[in-house]
């Protein structure tokens, strides 16, 4: 009996001071393995009486229990000890720079005419397009611009020699108005229509470059009168700066296209050297700024888009696009929107999920 | 055009203030672009007295002055004007006063040692006038202590910018009808200066052109005294922006800015004959008073007598025969001009002149006589002389255009209820009659009054804008219908796509440098501008890239590491009838550093082809494309690496995009560093998605696993990975659902002339597991697609 306590007593030692793994094994082997000598005690338990069993059995299942216990314990612990020490050999140095995923941007002409679509879509206007290699007649005459009008050469117009198989001069157009005759023909009245694009003037100085972008909007139905323009551009401008005090001053004016004719202009303040729109521009501290031109349809350009002008009456405005993106979010050099220069582009560009959606609010705040 | 107060007051009796008038003019369409009010600017100068004068003691030119101000001690001031004295009335600038001509500030200082407390200014320094040989001497009653500008009579300047439309407004006369109509006080009668013409006119008078010159107008008016104009004709023309020249010359031009009356006068002593109104004949010369010689041709219309042309006819009158000092005798005209031929002489001629823009807008034809006697008048009361009588050749356009107008009219189109009685009063002031049943005759200078519509406008301009109220668009029932067409949706959807993959959105411009458009060009003529405004914006792009490669390279230049720029945008061809035909597209430049130098990655690396690939069948995706069904070919371009490039095709034919890398030669011609890669999108060339619904098919995913079984094979090192994938897909179409290459190599034990492509099939079984016998199959199919192309498995 004492012999098996002093065993168990040894290789319980033995278990406690194993260093590995393979040491532990190794004494299991030695006690609970098919040779150990736990093993074989146990075994010679099936060749006893039940007398001597019953006497001889408890000391060597104890032995066995309290081995396999402590084999177990020793196992998880060294273990634990090795996954620690692997762990720590894999250590690294965070403070050190990740991969960083190039950011793209989207350019800010483009996200005020995905703002222009949202606002105008919710008063019920499509986007129409149209060539900007146009001819002389969609430009212009149809306009109620003919060969001789005085406006045609205020235009500053970028002339290709080619002609049309039908003779008109070709150029490229000065404004997006011609749209609204393409968008007549097309698809007759009632319409609503906006007509954003880019538009050329042979003018080049630091507020103008050759080529830039317009938005036109067009409304034809019965009934329309000036209050109708009016409230659209106000309701416009209220969504597009996302402000209530937007004040508008309409002053009388003259575009071939439109009779009566009418400049829309904005009431702004300086703040911090920047021109900010709200308020009304004959108060303190405000002054009014010029954002587009506009009026009821003429009726010479309605006839020239194949409608009636005793049926249908209509307005229509142009918009300067970078005009109203530099007002909104804060540019000064037009010149720059068409650079190309990576720097410019991130610091004004928008993220690709700045999608303006109205519930949201059209526009992506810095 | 600008006129002072003053002037304006000549025709409008008023007391309104220079600001209540601003407003006005604004608000009836006369847009202000700006006052100009010298009280402002004379702000703090006043009259002075000198009551000393001493020799500088350190500056032999200048004086110390002692000089009353009207208040307080005498203030000390150096000045170096020759003139000062002791005695003498001048105009001092205060410390804090600006001096108009330089913007100076004027401050208390030290001149050579000496205090001096301000400036006594010339009259070139206040803007006044020429002269700086002295300071301004005032006359000895002048009140001292007076600020200057009160002194001087202070006369703002209006400066308006007039609608092509009005040319009845381009002379002083016509705005203060218009202000008078809004309210603002009552126009005056012209003050006619009395005459007695005697005698016929002893020159012959013709028109030879009704239609280019329907009425010529002419008088003259013998033994003038030309010579400088009096004090109030050279203020107001000042005032326009004119210099004085003479009194002759400078009546003409009174005539012209004050009653928007272009008229010439002729030295009779240098014309021999009749004086004709005719066409030109091709190749006649003329030299112009702004010393210019035009050719002219027989579209133009001229003045000229039995020698020469005298008188580009409403434009610009010749040298030869203008009035000059020693003029004695003079012959006036007054004619009136078909507008659109002044327009288009004015444009093939170039040439610009006060005359030819009111001219071509149309002058009042109804004002040639009541204009011609004014001017005589005033030559005669000015310049004395003798006038003969009046001559009229031809006649000018005496049919008034009468309007059926309904005043109904002004509420369904102008949005705004103006009762009919003030409708009446507006037209009548603005010099329509309202007859009966609201038959509207208009007056024949507003030649831009074509219907109803334009009365509107007169109404509604006059009566206030300010006046219409908003009213709110018709809503379509509920939430707003969607807008976009597929295209916008495409460009809208590609445009944040490609934001997404990491790349700038540039916009560059429509036109190119032409070699730059060339080197991009297809076998089509480009479009190249008549009239570009520079060499580098001259021809229409063919493609996108080289405007992209212009902006990288200007990046390099400025040091950017990389770019990774996209644009959308149109590409320019030619389309049926001679017009364009302008192609939706994207296009992608990648220069410089795809990822720079790092701890991980070791040395900076370049874009290649791949990341050009991968980007192509990215967004092609996100445009909708089948991607999986794109073939990729050849014949990306010449402006491509011949052997680092390709197209990807929707069939052989339809070309829905193109990348890699940029070819050397392009680099260079762009003068770029390279590599640099990039991709073409033809926008206009993915098929547009068929109308699907929301609902997708239902999801079945297979109910048994797939397996993976790779091959090696040894294949010739010609061949395209992609021509073994597409084999090896093939050879059993229901089993392998992918065939991917995961290894390519070539050399060491892989024999000369051979690479080793190593793909894995995945296998999808169908309703029951794979035996092995199926595998086998498989496999040995597999093997035998290989072989085909030159494919042997790898032991």
């Amino acid at each position: 009996m004492t012999d098996i306590t002093s065993r168990t007593e040894a290789a319980l030692a033995a278990i406690a001071a194993a260093s590995s793994l393979d040491a532990l094994e190794a004494e299991r082997l030695e006690t609970l393995g098919k040779k150990g000598w736990v093993s074989l005690e146990l075994k010679t338990l099936g060749g006893m009486s039940p007398e001597e069993r019953t006497a001889a059995a408890p000391a060597i299942q104890s032995a066995r229990a309290r081995i396999a216990e402590a084999l177990e314990a020793k196992k998880a612990a060294l273990e634990a000890a090795a996954l620690e020490e692997q762990l720590a050999r894999e250590t690294v140095d965070l403070t050190l720079p990740a991969v960083a995923a190039p950011k793209g941007s989207v350019h800010p002409v483009s996200q005020v005419m995905d703002e222009l679509a949202e606002i105008f879509a919710d008063l019920g206007f499509a986007v129409a397009t149209g060539p900007e290699i146009e001819d002389d007649w969609h430009n212009f005459t149809a306009l109620n611009m003919d060969e001789t009008h005085p406006a045609r050469a205020m235009h500053d117009t970028f002339y290709f020699p080619d002609k049309t198989t039908d003779g008109k001069d070709i150029l490229l157009r000065t404004h997006t108005s011609p749209v609204q005759v393409r968008a007549m023909i097309q698809q007759g009245a009632p319409i609503r229509v906006i007509a954003p694009g880019r538009v050329y003037r042979s003018d080049s100085d630091a507020t103008h470059t050759p080529m830039f972008h317009q938005v036109e909007g067009m409304v034809i139905d019965k009934g329309i009168h000036l209050g109708h323009l009016k409230w659209t551009l106000e309701t416009f401008f209220k969504a597009f700066f996302e402000r209530e005090d937007i004040v508008l001053r309409l002053r009388p004016s003259y575009f071939p296209f439109t009779e009566p004719s009418v400049e829309v202009d904005v009431g702004y303040s300086n703040e911090g050297g920047r021109r900010v729109v709200g308020g009304h521009g004959d108060a303190p501290g405000h002054a009014w700024m010029e954002l587009g031109g506009s009026g009821m349809m003429n009726p010479r350009v309605l006839a020239a888009g194949g409608l009636d002008p005793a049926e249908w009456q209509g307005f229509a405005f142009g918009l300067g696009i970078d005009r109203i993106a530099m007002l909104k979010y804060g540019m000064n050099d037009l010149r720059a929107f068409f650079d190309g220069d990576p720097r410019w582009l991130q610091h004004y560009g928008f993220s690709p999920f700045d999608q303006p959606t109205l519930s949201a609010g059209v526009g992506a705040r810095a | 055009m600008k006129f002072s107060l003053t002037w304006l007051k000549d025709h409008l009796e008023t007391t309104a203030t220079v600001s209540e008038i601003c407003d006005a003019l604004n608000a009836i369409g006369l847009e202000v672009e700006g006052v100009e009010d010298p009280a402002e600017k004379l702000a703090g100068f006043r009259i002075a007295h000198v009551l000393t004068a001493a020799r500088h003691p350190d500056a032999d030119k200048l004086q110390v002055l002692t000089v009353d101000t009207g208040e307080g001690q005498p203030l000390q001031v150096v000045c170096g004007a020759p003139n000062a004295r002791a005695g003498m009335k001048g105009v001092l600038g205060l410390p804090g006063a600006v001096v108009p001509a330089n913007g100076m500030v004027l401050r208390k200082s030290a001149i050579r040692g000496v205090e001096s407390n301000g400036m006594m200014c010339s009259t070139r320094e206040l803007e006044l006038g020429e002269d700086h040989d002295g300071i301004i001497e005032l006359p000895d009653d002048a009140p001292v202590g007076t600020a200057f500008s009160d002194y001087h009579g202070s006369d703002p300047v209006i400066e308006v910018a007039v609608t092509p439309n009005r040319p009845d407004c381009m002379g002083v006369y016509g705005i203060a009808r218009d202000l008078a109509a809004k309210g603002l006080g009552t126009l005056k009668p012209i003050a006619m200066p009395a005459f007695t013409a005697s005698g016929a006119c002893p020159v012959e008078i013709r028109t030879d052109d009704a239609q280019g010159c329907p009425a010529f107008y002419g008088r003259v008016v013998k033994g003038v005294r030309n010579g400088p104009s009096p004090e109030w004709l050279q203020q107001r023309l000042k005032s326009a922006g004119q210099r004085p020249i003479s009194l002759l010359v400078d009546l003409t031009n009174y005539l012209m800015l004050g009653f928007g009356r272009p008229a010439h006068a002729y030295d009779l002593a240098k014309l021999q004959g009749a004086v004709v109104a005719r066409r030109a004949q091709d190749g006649e010369e003329v030299l112009a008073l702004n010393e210019k010689t035009y050719r002219l041709d027989p579209e133009m219309v001229v003045i000229a007598d039995d020698t020469q042309v005298h008188d580009i006819a409403g434009i610009m009158g010749g040298e030869h025969s203008g009035v000059s000092e020693g003029t004695t005798d003079v012959l006036l005209e007054i004619a009136y001009f078909d507008p659109a031929r002044i327009g288009a002489t004015g444009r093939k001629l170039g040439l610009s002149s006060d005359a030819r823009t009111r001219f071509e807008r149309g002058v009042d034809p109804e004002f040639l006589d009541a204009g011609l006697d004014l001017l005589t008048g005033l030559i005669v009361e000015l310049a004395g002389g003798q006038p003969s009588e009046a001559v009229r050749a031809g006649s000018p356009p005496s049919q008034a255009k009468v309007v059926a107008f309904d005043p109904g009219l002004t509420t369904r189109l102008g949005g705004v209820e103006v009762p009919e009685g003030e409708q009446k009063r507006i037209l009548e002031s603005l010099g329509f009659t309202v007859g009966e049943g609201w038959q509207v005759t208009c007056p024949l200078r507003r030649h831009d009054i074509e219907g109803p519509a334009d009365l509107v406008e007169e109404v509604v301009r006059i009566h206030g804008l300010d006046k219409v109220a908003s009213v709110a668009l018709p809503r379509v029932e509920g939430v707003a219908r969607p807008t976009a067409t597929p295209q916008q949706r495409l460009e809208r959807g590609l445009r944040r796509a490609a934001a997404a993959s990491g790349l700038n959105e540039a916009v560059t411009w429509s036109f190119l440098p032409t070699w730059a458009a060339e080197h991009f060009a297809s076998d089509q003529p480009l479009w190249v501008l008549a009239n570009p405004i520079s060499e580098d914006m001259k021809a229409m792009r063919p493609s996108l890239l080289p405007g992209l490669l212009m902006a990288a390279k200007r990046n390099a230049d400025r040091g950017a590491p990389g770019s990774r720029l996209f644009e959308i945008g149109r590409r320019y061809f030619r389309g049926a009838n001679g017009l364009s035909d302008e192609k939706p597209t994207l296009g992608i430049v990648l220069a410089g550093e795809k990822t720079p130098r790092g701890w991980q990655s070791g040395k900076a690396q370049a874009f290649d082809a791949y990341d050009a690939k991968a980007l192509a069948l990215q967004l092609l995706e996100a445009a909708g494309a089948p991607v999986a069904n794109l073939m990729v070919m050849g014949e990306a371009g010449p402006q491509f690496h011949p052997g680092q490039s390709a197209t990807l095709r929707l069939g052989p034919k339809v070309v829905l995009a193109r990348f890699g890398m940029v070819h050397p030669s392009t680099l260079k011609a762009f003068d770029a560093d390279g590599p640099i890669a990039a991709v073409e999108l033809f926008l206009d060339a993915i098929p547009p998605k068929k109308n699907a619904a929301f609902a997708r098919p239902g999801f079945t995913p297979p109910a048994l696993q797939a397996v993976t079984r790779d091959f090696a094979f040894l294949v010739p090192a010609t061949l395209a990975a992609g021509d073994l994938v597409r084999s090896v897909q093939g050879a059993d179409k229901v089993a392998i659902t992918g065939v991917r290459v995961f290894d390519v190599f070539a050399g060491q034990g892989v024999p000369e002339g051979k690479k080793s492509v190593a793909v894995e099939v995945t296998l999808q079984p169908g309703e029951a597991s794979f035996k092995d016998a199926d595998l086998k199959a498989i496999a040995e199919k597999v093997v035998a697609a290989a072989a085909k192309l030159g494919g042997e498995l790898r032991g």
